[in-house]
């Protein structure tokens, strides 16, 4: 077939005794938006990579716009039209806006190239996020991380010399707030519609539903049910991808207290009481707002002021956090599984000074199994996780710790269902026991989980809503009701 | 609405501090010369820049190289003693033998470019390498030149001798190399990829370049650079010793980091590079003797500017942030 993009067969790719792809079959066509979901470790991120050109697979036959491609590379994907957004952002924070844009453009070079690019991204992005606020002078690194993700996006869109056939959008929105989040998507419609193809991976299975023409669901390395998207819905989507019936709602939550302790409180700068942010032992705190407006900061100020006096931040007990951006605040890279989640407790785990070799590896036993992470050897390096299985090393780490108020920073980020639904249970579980969870999330459907959720607004508070008013409109109208 | 949220989401980011960080080793320059003016009015003049900045020039070019390497999230602990080594060679074999010299000095450029190479192949740690590589050049600047002597070739004493009338020639070579190699490193394409690896290798190599030419292309630049930096410190002392360059390795270091540069993540600047350059030289050469410390502490004075400066660009850092 000469119109599809992307024709792979039986295509294979294995790590070491590990299966990443066990004989897949993918076909692109011209024109057509593809959503591709599935667990993590289900072999997606392989196979993008494998298209764009990243990873070269052990067997199997791969055309790309018609050429029968043997030895593929990320150039000649380049020349192919191929573009990629990876989903762990691969901008240099040390260049400007405009600088990224000419990296992925050979073409762009000699005189007068800087501001040919400068001009480039500028039309692309405002073109997908009008009203986006970034300059082509812009240091990337001072980029809030959303600001970085759009850029990111429009640099794969940006057309110099080679075509653009099809772009791979690897969780696009797992950084940008509602508003940015549809208008790509949005953009995505209109690029589909001037024949350009693009492969959409989210782990937010309603834009997937709302934004793409076909859905492949992958499982275990192989695809496991291609069909057009009018035939899904969620529930079957959902069952497709982990066989998990679903299982969530707003129903339990019968909200005890009246005298138990409180844990944090942060008082209002101005003195508005009803601005207050209020966590007793047991609840699970929301923390939402349209990204990036400040939700993040009153963590890590609720976190210094458990050792440092802060005149308007009250905590009264042991604090541990939970961090979302895993590569730069989480893991320790070089560090095995078990050392990375006993970090947060070696005082505990220490016996005459020394650290009890002991007692760390039945602590990390024990919350291998409580948390299933799926690690044949807690000794291996943490870098060997799948990224939610890392995420749960990083739960681990918290709730391991003697911290009775676990703050959490957008802790799922990228991570797939399966994961998020028995971290849901364990946070539960915790807070049943008396534990204080602050849970910064930019996912409405997770704070269906919390018992009272405040809404950040420009670093304020500016609602608080209860468990019963929680949903998508609430949630959306206090985050926009001054702009409105 | 969407105006009003563009403007909303704006992160305060005041210009003033980055600006501030980026005019630091010029101010320190400038303050530097103005306390040198001060003890001693009679050095700010033209055969006085003359003197106290001769050497000025070996060490920015010591500071580029070193900042090649810097750009690339590397470091080479051996720019001295490969300094040591070019100029011994260019005191005996290429004034003596000039095609010899000439060769042997092409030859360990292309050693560095292959060091660049060994490093990014076998992903090894840069200071080990260059360190295990100090002791090489440091051994063959001995084997080249035992004792203390030889002759510099004519034309890098005639070069280096130079005057040009009404501006110091020192200045004037240190504003030719800052204002190329901003060009080149700031400016052009293959600059922003160098630049690129240092902040993110990965997205460099996943927008298609090749990281191993680049850091090949570090190196060698570092070799060039290091070649320049012995050919000017003959030219100036006419003849050499087998340690000549000892103590430019962490002078070049000091002046990377003075100018603005970071350790990790690709920020350089080759204008602030060579402003760090001369600052350390006015420091070392003639702040201290003017203020009449002695020239046993004078080591010591001269890393207390350099903690001073440091401190100070650390202070406004945070602010920035």
């Amino acid at each position: 077939m000469t119109s599809s993009v992307i024709a792979f067969s039986a295509v294979a790719k294995s790590f070491g005794p590990v299966m990443a792809l066990g004989g897949v079959d993918f076909v692109v066509e011209a024109g057509e938006c593809v959503g591709l979901v599935g667990h993590n470790g289900a072999g997606k991120s392989t196979l993008m990579h494998v298209v764009a050109g990243t990873l070269r697979a052990d067997s199997g036959r791969c055309v790309v716009a018609g050429h029968d491609v043997l030895d593929y590379s990320v150039a000649l994907a380049h020349k192919l039209g191929v573009r990629c957004v990876f989903q762990e952002l691969s901008l240099c924070p040390n260049l400007t806006v405009a600088e990224n844009t000419r990296l992925s453009h050979s073409s762009l070079s000699g005189w007068g190239s800087l501001r040919r690019a400068d001009s480039i991204i500028a039309g692309k992005l405002d073109e997908i996020f009008p009203g986006h606020g970034i300059k082509g002078t812009d240091v990337v690194g001072d980029l809030s991380i959303g600001r970085r993700q759009m850029v990111e996006v429009a640099r794969a869109f940006t057309q110099s010399l080679d075509p653009i056939r099809l772009v791979i959008l690897d969780e696009p929105t797992s950084s940008l707030d509602a508003r940015a989040s549809a208008q790509l998507l949005a953009y995505v419609r209109r690029a589909v519609a001037n024949q350009i193809s693009c492969i959409l991976i989210s782990h937010l299975l309603n834009e997937v539903l709302e934004s793409t023409d076909r859905i492949v669901v992958m499982r275990d390395g192989k695809v496991a049910l291609c069909d057009p998207t009018t035939a899904f819905d969620r529930e079957k989507l959902v069952a497709a991808m982990v066989g998990l019936p679903k299982e969530r709602g707003n129903a339990e939550r019968a909200r005890r207290h009246g005298d138990v302790p409180l844990r944090v409180t942060v008082r209002d700068g101005r003195g508005i009481s009803n601005r207050d942010l209020l966590a007793r032992a047991g609840e699970i705190i929301g923390l939402s707002g349209l990204a990036a407006h400040g939700q993040s900061q009153l963590l890590v100020r609720i976190f210094e002021a458990a050792d440092r006096r802060d005149p308007e931040v009250e905590v009264t007990a042991a604090v541990a956090v939970v961090a979302g951006d895993r590569q730069t605040d989480g893991v320790f890279p070089l560090w095995s599984v078990l050392e990375n989640i006993s970090v947060r407790s070696l005082s505990a785990l220490t016996s005459n000074l020394l650290i009890s070799q002991r007692k760390q590896s039945e602590v990390g036993e024990a919350w291998r199994k409580r948390l299933s992470i799926r690690t044949p050897d807690m000794n291996n390096s943490i870098l060997s996780l799948s990224g939610g299985n890392q995420q749960k090393a990083l739960f681990a780490r918290a709730l391991a710790s003697d911290a009775k108020i676990i703050l959490m920073d957008d802790p799922m980020r990228g991570v797939d269902i399966a994961t998020k639904l028995e971290v849901y249970d364990i946070i539960r579980d915790e807070a049943a026991k008396g534990r204080t969870f602050l849970w910064y999330t930019t996912e409405i459907e997770e704070l269906e989980n919390c018992d009272r959720v405040y809404v950040l607004r420009n670093g304020e508070i500016v609602a608080a809503l209860d468990h019963d008013d929680i949903n998508e409109h609430s949630v959306i109208r206090s985050s926009f009701e001054e702009a409105a | 609405m969407s105006n009003v949220f563009a403007v909303k989401q704006a992160r305060s980011f005041a210009p003033l501090p980055t600006l501030l960080r980026k005019s630091l080793p010029f101010v320190s320059l400038a303050l530097m010369l103005m306390a040198i003016g001060w003890l001693n009015p009679r050095a700010i003049s033209y055969m006085g820049f003359n003197l106290m900045l001769n050497l000025a020039i070996p060490v920015a070019l010591a500071t580029i190289a070193q900042m090649f390497v810097i750009t690339v999230n590397e470091l080479d602990l051996s720019t001295g003693f490969f300094i040591s080594f070019i100029a011994s060679v260019s005191v005996t074999m290429l004034n003596d033998t000039p095609l010899l010299g000439a060769v042997v000095i092409a030859g360990s450029i292309l050693v560095y470019a292959a060091i660049g190479a060994l490093i990014h192949l076998r992903n090894l740690p840069s200071i080990v390498v260059t360190l295990g590589m100090a002791f090489v050049w440091q051994g063959l600047a001995l084997m080249v030149l035992p004792q203390p002597g030889g002759k510099a070739p004519a034309w890098l004493q005639a070069l280096m001798g130079c005057h040009v009338p009404f501006v110091p020639f020192p200045i004037i070579a240190a504003a030719v190399i800052a204002i190329v190699l901003h060009f080149t490193l700031m400016k052009t394409s293959y600059g922003a990829v160098l630049r690129g690896i240092g902040g993110n290798q990965s997205a460099v190599a996943r927008a298609g370049w090749s990281v191993l030419r680049a850091k090949v292309l570090a190196f060698m630049l570092a070799g060039v650079f290091g070649v320049m930096a012995a050919f000017t410190l003959v030219g100036i002392s006419t003849a050499a010793d087998a340690g000549i360059g000892a103590g430019y390795t962490l002078l070049a270091i000091a002046g990377v980091i003075l100018g603005g540069g970071e350790f990790m993540g690709g920020r350089v600047s080759p204008t602030g590079a060579v402003a760090g350059a001369l600052t350390l030289t006015l420091a070392s050469a003639s702040l201290l003797s003017f203020m009449r410390i002695p020239t046993d502490w004078q080591s010591g004075a001269n890393g207390a500017i350099l903690i001073i400066v440091l401190a100070l660009r650390a202070a406004i850092g945070r602010r920035a942030s």
